[in-house]
Order: C-alpha cells, then structure tokens, then sequence
C-alpha cells in the first residue's frame, strides 16, 4: 500500500517538477549570462496555453504524427516513474532496471524521429537522421555505465543498485567517478543540450530535437515539449540517485521520512540544474560531426571504469 | 511422433513431383507449403511440450549408413519457428509463378526440415545440401539478368564451400566416434586440436549459409534477386537452419566439457557481423538488401549469444549459460518472426509501387495502410524497442553480457565489456536502420507517380502479416512463457533451463527483471491518462494546413508531390552514420565536383560506399583461382613417367601419414 502511495507521490512530483525544471534551468542561464530570462513557470504557462489551442496538422501527415506525440510522452512518464526520486521501495522498484530504462528511452526516440519523417520535410529528416546516429553512440556509453554498476553491485535493477550503495558495499571508488562522467554525457546528448544541440535554437543547421517537431502544433507540440522536459528530470533524477545516493526515505510508510527526502530531493535537482546551466554557459555547440568524439569519449571512460574495476579486484 | 512430419516430407516431395506435371497443381503450390507448414509448427509445439527422444531408423540409404531421425528439443524449436515462416510465407507468395520455382519451393521446406529432423550426420548434410540446391533454382528462377546471374553464382559458390567444410567436421567428429548417429557423436566429444579443426570448419561451414562475417557477401544479392517469399524464407528460416546446425554440432555434440576459449570465436565473429551488419543496413539504398544486411546483424546477434552460451557453460556458471542460450532461441524466433513480415511487406510494396529503391518510394501508408501498419509491428520488434519479440531477447543477450565478467579470467572480461559496447552498437544501428527503411518507404511525400498510385496488398499476404505480427507480439508479451516452452531445447544445449516465469524474463544472480505485461501496462495507463486530461481540457479539433517546413513556398502545380528535393533521400538520410563510422569496416566514398566558376552547372556530390570483403577480397579470390587452374593446367602436359609418379607419391605420402597417425 505505501509502496503504491510512494510510487502515485513519485509520479505526481515528476509531472509537477519538470517543466518547472526546464524553467529554472533556462532562468539561470539566463542570470548567468547577464539576462533577465522568462519566469521560471514560463513552460508550464506555454503547456497549458498549447493544450488549449488548435492544433494544426500539415497535409500530408498520416495517423503517425496524431498517435506519435502520445506515445512520445507515455514513453517518457513510463521511463520517469521508473527513476526514484524521494523515497525508496516503490510500487514499480521490481521493474526498474537500467535496461528497461534504455528501452523506453529507446521508444521515445522512435516516436519522435518516426513523427519527424512523417510529413516529408527536409528538415525533419535531417533531424531524425542526427538524432538516431547520435543514439548510435549513446547506446553504447550507457550500457558500459551499466556495466559497472552489474559488475559494484551485481545487478542492472535501479532499486537494487541503491539497496547496495546504502549497505555501504560500494564506497568511494574511481570507477564510479568515471561511470558518473559517461553518463553524463550520454544525459546530455540524449536531452539535446550544449554542446551536442541547442534547446533554445531555431537556426536550422544545428538544431536536431526541434527539426523534427517543426510541424508538431498545438496539443502535440505540449506533448512532446512535457516529453522532453520529463526525460530531463528523469535523467537529473537517475544521476542524483546513482552518483548522490544519500537522504532517501527508506521503503516503507514514512511520511516525515518522506519530507525531508523531498526536501533533500529538491537540493540536489538545484544543485544539478544550477551546474547544468553553468556548463551550458560555459561551452560553444561542437559541430554535428565532433559528437561522436564527445560521445565516444563517454564510452571510452565507461570501458575504462570496468578495467579498473577488474583490475581492482584483482589487487585486492 | 515421426510419422506425421515424415508424411509430410513425403508429402512435399510428391507436391514438388506434381507440380512439373501438371500447372493446377503448380498453382496451388505455395498453399500446400503453408499447409506444410502449419503442420511442422504445431508437429514442433507439441515436441516441446511433449518430448518424445525416440530415433527412427529408415530402412534406406546408403548402405551401412541408415537414415536416422529424432525429434528431440532443439530440433523441434527450431521445427516450429521454420514451420510458422513456411506459413506466413505460402500465404504471401504469389500464386503464379515460373514451374521450376514452384517446384523447388516444397524441395526447399522439406530440406530444411531433413536438416532439423536428422540424428545422424550424413542425413544432416543430406537435408543441408538439398536445401542448398532448391533455394539456388528458387534464386535464378526470377527474371533473367546479370545481376541475378552474379548473385546467384556466388550463392552457389558460398554453398559449395559451406559443405565442402562440413564433410571434414562431420567426419573428424564421427573418426572418433566410429558411427554417424548423434548418440554415439555425444559420446565422443572431439578434444584439442581436433576440437579446435571441428570448430573452425564448422564456424566456416554453417557460418557462411547462416551470413557471419567475412562469408557474408552471398547474402545481399542473394535476397535481394529472389522473389520476396522466398527472401523471407532464406533470411528468416535458412539462416536458421544453419544456426541450428551450428548449435547442434558445437554446443550438443562437441559436449559440454569444452575449454574457455571455444565460446570465443563464434562470440567474436557474431559481434563483428553485427555491427558490420548494422552499419550496412544503414547505408543500403535498396529495400531487401537492407533488410538482408540487417539478417546479417540479426544472426551475428543469435551466434554471439551462442558463444557466449559455451563460455559460460566453460566456466560452470549454467545458469548464465542457460540464459545467454535462451536468448539465442528468442532471438532466432523473433528474427524469423519480423523478418517475414519485412521481407513480405517489401514484395507487397514492390508489387504495388514497382520499385525497392527507397528514393523510388514513400508516402506509401497513405495508400497501403494495413501494410503499412502490419509493417511498423516488425520494424519496432526489428528495433528492439519494448514492448516487442526484440527487445525481450535482446534484453537478455545484453543481461548476459553483463554478466560475462563473473567467467574469472581476465582476458574474457575484457572481451565481455567490448562484446557489450558492441552490442549495444549494432542494437543501437539496427534501430537506425530499421526506421529509415519505414520511414523511406511508408512516411513522407510519395516519390515517383508510381507510389502515388500504389494498392493495398491482397488479402492472403495481409493474413500472413497479421500472423507474424500477431507472433511477434505474442513472443514480445510471454518470453518467458516461450522460454519454458523452449526449455527442452535448452536442456540440450547447456544441460539447464533457463530461469523464467510465465511473465517475466529473469536474470539469474543479478536480481534483474523485464516484466513485458506491466511494462505495457505503464505505457498503455500513461498514454490513456494524457489523452484523458487533455480531452477534460477541451482541447479543440484538428484543422489541416499546408506543412510550415520552415516557412517553405508552396511548390508549384506542376509538383502535385512537393520538391522532390526537399524531402530527405536515402543517401541523405545516411550520412552522418556514413560519416561517423562508415570508415574502418566499409570504404565509404563522398566526392563533391563543383562547376568551373561561371558555369551555371550545378554542383554535384556523390555518395556511396562499398563492402571491402565484396570489392578487394572477392577480386583477390578470383585471381587467386584462375592462377590455381592455370596451375592445374600444367598437369595436363605431364609425361607419362611423370603421369604415373604422382599418383604413385601421393599414395606413399599418404601411408606414410596412416602409419604415422597409428604410431601416436
């Protein structure tokens, strides 16, 4: 029972907290860079203003581009109510597992390059095309960054990874370090940022998550933008819970427990988003064809952080 | 339990007989292999649920060497999942067509089911060759051409040399066993070098029909000249047989006491294909050849997951092994399941937009939906997204490549992390590929008039999608409900089951769990509770508009279609993988040629790539031959002394090596 009571809390937050997040980091970057930058409720007024309005669809679209917004978002929430934020012990722990994680991720992608093609743009072809090659690199870097948590705590299940680190098995190692770094960068690039793409661009020949929902309007245009606000609190949510694995209420009915893991929750989302924007302040866009070097880069310290893992355990 | 599929052997032979004499029956050919093959796919479901392990011996054959068949687990497997394409298959294939194809095609079936049925080794290689003739006829029976004279030369070739090393395997395992019969195979396991001879004939062997790399160049043409019923019953079933064969010889027969280093080449070779494999698919401009490049991937996949199975099973860790093996047979019956549908859907689209270019096509779900819709359901599983057959199977492969570091040497764990980066890779690319092909052909603007006016498929080949895609979505619902089912197979080849309700599929040791239902569930419940809140929203109805396309001008009447040119190709759409990562296994070529200044020509750029194993091995090997015959040639001019010395030397040499192999 509280397990399903976690797990409604968990989805509500996540709903509620991510288009607030994206807001907040554009509103920091935007005081980082001398600018007075848009409320941080700004997505969440831009949601409800395109739910209400008309959608437009252009003529050539087929069934695809209707059903492909819904499926993007239901991808999405499903993977989102995957990730524990406050608490442990949720009703969907069980199935919670880095891989099924990748899956629907996986899901979201095809929905969104499947609606970039549909209606026979330039652009959204060129976007689709960007977005699966990147996909082809990312892929890779998050199962190595898997591999060492299958390898620390002997097991790819989110709950059971926690479950490890909290009986303290893991401790402070390099590879973990490493693993936190390739993951980072494959949070980046599967979310569209600086320096693999630019959220805040419209000039055509850099942009990639938005070439393909350039024709996406009203009521899908919400979808897919709620779609890509939750994978970014997904994504902040599972490197928080993965690399800062400390202040979660423990399974179970705990409501003051509850409290202050939102409390602590809500921190380490502040202390992310606030590096996130400073990053993103910080570095240029790389051209489209330096990406697989940055992403290869992020597979190349996973596959280093398994050989000091194997290594380690050899010495010891 | 024999006697129903050996009817319908006989069956088939006698269809195939019939049909050169007399053109009704020739009609009603590809009705009878769906027959047939229902009949094998329910002769191998109830195998499995009820293993009988009885031989038969055949009073005929060769003398001393009766034929024996056996339907045990692993045959009875992969009986079902050739029997399910035979089916879909027969129902899409058109009913008219040239007689001698109409005769091979019962041949075909019943040589790959000779295969799967035989519990000996000369009946093995009976069923393998004749499943490598009548799908030879079923290649050059199309049009006349030169391509298709090419494609089907080195298919033959390919298939000379598959059996030309599968005679010696066969044979070094039975010289130790002194019979052909599995039984007493099993009982001899070949070890050391022999083991080491056995593995790489076999590994060349059954991996050239089964298109591992670098024996896979037969295999894009191949599929690409036959009819497209018959494209899906080589990629999806064929390549099959030659998987069992090679689970059957190296995991069953060779025994289960193997070293470490066994596992490793099929491991390191299944990779390669697929990530090759992959990565071509990507590039490919043609619809079947694309498909029959990510046939390469698919079964790199199944062989890697078979060799992954024997190091585990090197390492006593059975229940990884039974998982990473388990993982193969789902991978086998998911690939055979979308692959079908693919193949079977290109023929269709062939047939109403006349073209397998995919700059010839698009815009087709306008004008063929069901096809269309049918052909997502193979292209999602194809792109190993959940909640489909793929990425139930592709979910354990990659659990058991995590798992690979628990094998305690440390050169393995090191090849485990790689084979898992490389895996994610041709997973990652695969998907790439897969939702080009669909987004080329069914999404976007059609690009000639032809797909324009395209038809919707006829109604047998729409029921033989709806059948795969209804398995595919079965196997993707209840993999661990076919696990258990497979597990009679799984006994076979690791002496183990794999762990699996029901339900769920289950990482052994790892606490990992892929629940499809709920996972489903979430997905559905999510996707509902959207569409509810915005109804309660009351958003209003759609209006339709001409496409924004960044503020593009209307084309003109004369283009009913739009600009042609600004819709994506299919060149277009493969250039940044081209780009990225086109270089060290394929030669990949961008050449841009620009107008002198002043001329009003325009600037062109050319794009292509090429296999380097097609365009530098091939030519290699052919000269290598010419040069060998030539050298041959000379024997012709030999003097008689010299004539007769030879033979007389070769027979010497020859005692001389019995009588050193006796001495050891």
């Amino acid at each position: 029972m509280s397990a399903l009571l976690t797990q409604a809390l968990h989805i509500a937050l996540m709903l509620a907290l991510a288009p607030l997040l994206v807001g907040l980091v554009r509103f920091l970057k935007a005081r980082m860079q001398g600018r007075q930058g848009p409320h941080p409720l700004q997505p969440w007024r831009n949601l409800a203003k395109l739910v209400r309005k008309r959608p437009v669809l252009a003529e050539g679209a087929s069934w695809i581009s209707r059903a492909a917004p819904y499926a993007g978002f239901a991808a999405a929430l499903a993977a989102a109510s995957l990730v524990p934020s406050f608490a442990r012990g949720m009703a969907f722990a069980a199935m919670a597992d880095l891989l099924l994680l990748a899956g629907l991720l996986a899901l979201g992608r095809a929905a969104i390059v499947l609606a970039g093609h549909d209606v026979g743009t330039a652009f959204g072809g060129l976007g689709a095309a960007r977005e699966m090659s990147f996909a082809t690199f990312a892929e890779p870097a998050l199962l190595l960054a898997a591999a060492t948590f299958a390898i620390l705590a002997g097991t790819t299940a989110i709950e059971g990874i926690l479950a490890a680190i909290q009986e303290g098995g893991l401790g402070l190692r390099i590879s973990l370090g490493l693993a936190a770094l390739a993951m980072m960068a494959v949070a980046i690039a599967e979310n569209a940022r600086i320096p693999v793409d630019n959220p805040a661009t419209h000039l055509e020949l850099t942009m990639v998550h938005e070439a393909m929902i350039l024709e996406a309007s009203g009521r899908h245009l919400a979808l897919w933008e709620a779609a890509a606000a939750l994978r970014l609190t997904l994504w902040l949510a599972l490197l928080a819970a993965l690399f800062l694995p400390f202040g979660m209420a423990p399974p179970g009915l705990a409501p003051l427990g509850w409290l202050v893991g939102l409390g602590i929750f809500a921190l380490k989302m502040l202390a992310l988003a606030l590096a996130l924007a400073a990053f993103e302040s910080a570095i240029a866009k790389m051209r489209v064809f330096r990406v697989p070097e940055f992403l290869g880069a992020a597979m190349l310290l996973g596959l280093l952080a398994a050989l000091l893992l194997f290594v380690s355990t050899r010495l010891a | 339990m024999l006697t129903a599929p050996l009817l319908l052997l006989i069956a088939l032979c006698l269809l195939s007989g019939l049909s050169l004499v007399s053109p009704a029956v020739a009609r009603h050919v590809p009705l009878g292999v769906a027959v047939a093959g229902a009949g094998f796919a329910l002769l191998g479901i109830v195998a499995l649920v009820a293993p009988d392990p009885v031989v038969w011996t055949l009073p005929f054959g060769p003398p001393g060497l009766p034929v024996r068949l056996a339907l045990d687990g692993l045959s009875a497997w992969f009986l079902m999942l050739v029997g399910l394409v035979a089916l879909a298959a027969g129902l899409g294939a058109p009913a008219a067509a040239p007689r001698r194809m109409q005769a091979a095609l019962p041949l075909f079936l019943a040589g790959m089911v000779m295969t799967l049925l035989a519990a000996d080794a000369a009946t093995l290689l009976a069923g393998f060759e004749a499943m490598s003739l009548a799908s030879f006829i079923l290649v050059v029976g199309g049009q006349d051409s030169t391509d298709l004279r090419l494609a089907a030369r080195r298919y033959l070739m390919f298939a000379a040399l598959s059996v030309a090393c599968l005679v010696p395997a066969l044979g070094l395992m039975a010289a130790g066993a002194g019979d052909l019969g599995f039984a007493a195979l099993r009982r001899a396991p070949p070890e050391g070098l022999v083991a080491a001879c056995v593995m790489a004939l076999v590994l060349v062997g059954a991996g050239s029909k089964a298109g591992l790399w670098p024996l896979h160049v037969w295999l894009p043409p191949a599929h690409a000249a036959a009819p497209a019923h018959v494209s899906a019953l080589m990629s999806a079933a064929m390549t099959k047989v030659a998987a069992y064969v090679l689970a059957r010889l190296l995991l069953d027969l060779a025994g289960p006491a193997q070293p470490l280093w066994f596992g490793v080449p099929l491991l390191v070779l299944g990779i390669v294909s697929a990530v090759a494999g992959a990565l071509r698919a990507n590039l490919e401009e043609d619809a079947k050849r694309l498909l029959a490049c990510s046939t390469i991937e698919n079964l790199g996949l199944i062989l890697a997951a078979f060799g992954l199975a024997l190091c585990f099973r090197a390492a006593d860790l059975s229940a990884f092994a039974a998982m990473a093996a388990g993982a193969g047979l789902l991978l086998a019956l998911a690939h055979a399941m979308f692959k079908t549908a693919l193949f079977l859907a290109a023929g269709a689209v062939l047939q109403a937009a006349g073209s397998r270019r995919l700059d010839a096509l698009g815009g087709l779900i306008h004008r063929m939906p069901w096809t269309a819709a049918l052909a997502l359901v193979g292209v999602l599983a194809a792109a190993g997204l959940p909640p489909l057959s793929g990425f139930a199977a592709e979910w354990l492969l990659l659990q058991g490549l995590l798992g690979a570091w628990r094998v305690g040497d440390l050169a393995f764990q090191l090849l485990g992390i790689a084979a898992l980066a490389g895996a994610g890779l041709a997973v990652a690319l695969g998907a790439a590929a897969m939702l080009r092909l669909f987004a080329m052909v069914f999404l976007g603007r059609p690009r000639t008039p032809r797909a324009a006016g395209a038809l919707e498929a006829p109604a047998p080949l729409r029921a033989a999608l709806l059948l795969t895609g209804f398995v595919t979505l079965l196997v993707g619902l209840f993999p661990g409900g076919f696990l258990a089912l497979g597990a009679p197979a799984l006994a076979l080849l690791v002496r183990r089951e794999a762990d699996a309700g029901a339900l769920a599929l289950a990482a052994p040791e790892q606490a990992a769990h892929y629940a499809p239902l709920l996972a489903v569930g979430l997905l559905l419940a999510a996707g509902l509770l959207v569409r509810a809140l915005i109804r309660r929203a009351g958003a209003p109805a759609l209006v339709r508009g001409p496409a924004w396309d960044c503020g593009f001008a209307a084309p003109p009447p004369d283009l009913p279609f739009g600009d042609p040119a600004t819709q994506p190709s299919a060149a277009g759409l493969a250039q940044p993988l081209r780009r990225m990562l086109g270089q060290p296994l394929l030669v990949v070529t961008e050449v841009v040629t620009m107008a002198p200044p002043g001329s009003p020509a325009p600037a062109r750029l050319e794009a292509g790539f090429a296999d380097p194993l097609e365009s530098l091995a091939l030519p290699a090997l052919a000269t290598a031959r010419d040069r060998l015959a030539a050298g041959l040639d000379r024997l012709r001019d030999l003097t008689l002394r010299q004539a007769l010395m030879l033979p007389f030397g070769a027979l010497v040499a020859l005692l001389a090596l019995v009588a050193w192999l006796e001495a050891r």
